[in-house]
């Protein structure tokens, strides 16, 4: 297959950006979406240019590392994937690709698609987390936990905080990030003690990186590489209210 | 008030604002349609009349005045705050943003629906209820006013427009503001949502039955 890619290339922080062209020819179907840019990368760096920019680690949807908004999506054109998953099959040959960083202001870009997500990191060390004293370790079934509860936390830790859901949303709002976490740790009983706590933290937090707030579109949920539900949204309003009282 | 303000102070506490405000003004819509639908006694008005002449000179009424006022504004205000605060979290647009692709529409568009309808409520004040409230007292009759305003159809053609707007505005507004308050689960999406239709659908077709009538009915 052959592309003709469009891709945002900004040298750093405060310098300006512009889009650049590029083709790239002999592209397999079942390519990743990221393998077809290390072969674009291969290309510049062997014509003594410099590589373009992009986050990626595990490469296998669980990390979180990867985000591009391909052709006007979080992630490209397919449900449920990260970037790292998104195959070449879901193009068309000979398709024009536009390439962009997530744009919000609390994502600033640092080089060419590679954005400062550090703002998440800072929302986590608000309150997304349990505290536990150091010892032997606690036997896995000694705290129960309904199966239904367990299963709604599962879907909610699913979260790999790629940050697809602020980029989608035209607030640039973490909403769906935060809910995410707040859900995870409010459903479980060891998130108790804490809970009050960690979603009038969070959300402080949230709102003091520059995040936008929800008006509920719901373009969150439908670019989410791991499907997370609003409902994780209502949780973390009712979660905020119920802490004020 | 250190509650309230701390509240109002987050995004999501003003989310609720706009949400718990826009509820209220619902709940508005439906007594006000209550009312007009006595233009429709088909006895030239006298209800009608009867009706709009006892409001005003109950104090209950003119307190619930007073009240509709502050959630109208708070809920203008805050929606207009959240807007301005929301775009400023996207400094720099995309360069391609398929997003029909992701949301609805109408769901992206409230302050453009929702100040149409603010233009739509201005303009309504001041044909209906300035001239009754701070008029001479030589006005004839609400009915009258009512049936005059409508002799012009381009009067008629905007209201029905304005409904049409509203009918979008609610439709988004009503299901969201739920959302907001945290009340929408798995369980109860589909009830919200059909409780949602009925509402975002006929009250604005209930007050566009006025202006279509006296569009057949000149
Ligand atoms: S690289 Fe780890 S999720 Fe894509």
């Amino acid at each position: 297959m052959n592309f003709t890619l469009k891709i945002w290339r900004q040298p750093g922080r405060t310098s300006a950006g512009t889009f650049k062209q590029y083709t790239i020819d002999g592209v397999a179907a079942d390519m990743s979406f990221l393998e077809m840019l290390d072969g674009v990368n291969q290309k510049l760096v062997r014509g003594g240019e410099d590589a373009i920019a992009f986050d990626s680690d595990c490469r296998e949807g669980i990390c979180g590392s990867c985000g591009l908004f391909i052709n006007g999506r979080a992630h490209g054109p397919a449900r449920g994937v990260a970037t790292c998953e998104l195959r070449m099959r879901h193009f068309t040959d000979g398709e024009a690709i536009t390439v962009e960083p997530w744009r919000a202001k609390a994502f600033p870009v640092i080089k060419d698609l590679v954005v400062d997500r550090t703002g998440f990191d800072r929302i986590i060390q608000a309150g997304g987390y349990v505290s536990v004293n150091t010892g032997g370790v606690p036997d896995a079934n000694a705290i129960p936990v309904p199966k239904h509860s367990a299963e709604e936390a599962m879907d909610a830790a699913a979260c790999i905080g790629c940050g697809a859901c602020v980029a989608a949303c035209k607030n640039g709002s973490a909403s769906l990030f935060v809910a995410a976490k707040i859900s995870h740790l409010a459903l479980l009983p060891q998130g108790q003690a804490e809970r009050k706590d960690r979603v009038t933290k969070m959300v402080a937090a949230m709102d003091e990186e520059g995040f936008g707030g929800c008006s509920n579109t719901y373009a969150c949920e439908a670019e989410c590489p791991k499907l997370i539900p609003v409902t994780t949204i209502a949780r973390m309003n009712r979660e905020f209210l119920l802490a004020k009282k | 008030m250190g509650l309230l303000t701390d509240l109002y102070s987050s995004s999501i506490g003003k989310k609720i604002t706009v949400g718990l405000t826009g509820i209220l003004l619902c709940a508005y819509l439906v007594v006000h349609l209550a009312g007009n639908m006595l233009l429709f006694r088909g006895d030239g008005g006298a209800a009608f009349d009867a009706y709009a002449d006892v409001l005003p000179s109950l104090l209950v009424i003119r307190i619930i005045e007073i009240g509709l006022f502050a959630v109208f504004l708070l809920h203008i205000v805050t929606g207009t705050i959240v807007w301005i605060q929301n775009r400023r979290a996207r400094p720099v647009p995309y360069a391609v943003h398929k997003k029909n692709d992701t949301s609805d529409p109408l769901s992206r568009i409230m302050f453009v629906t929702g100040s149409v309808v603010f233009i739509f409520l201005v303009v309504h004040l001041n044909t209906f209820w300035v001239p009754a409230r701070f008029g001479d007292g030589s006005h004839h009759s609400m009915y009258g006013t009512v049936v005059e305003a409508f002799s012009s159809p381009l009067y008629s053609v905007f209201y029905l427009l304005a409904m049409v707007l509203l009918a979008f505005h609610l439709r988004h507004g009503f299901q969201s503001a739920l959302q907001t308050f945290g009340l929408k689960n798995l369980k109860y999406t589909r009830a919200i949502e059909a409780a949602g239709l009925i509402f975002w659908l006929l009250i604005p077709v209930g007050f566009a039955t006025i202006p279509i009538f006296y569009l057949l009915n000149p």
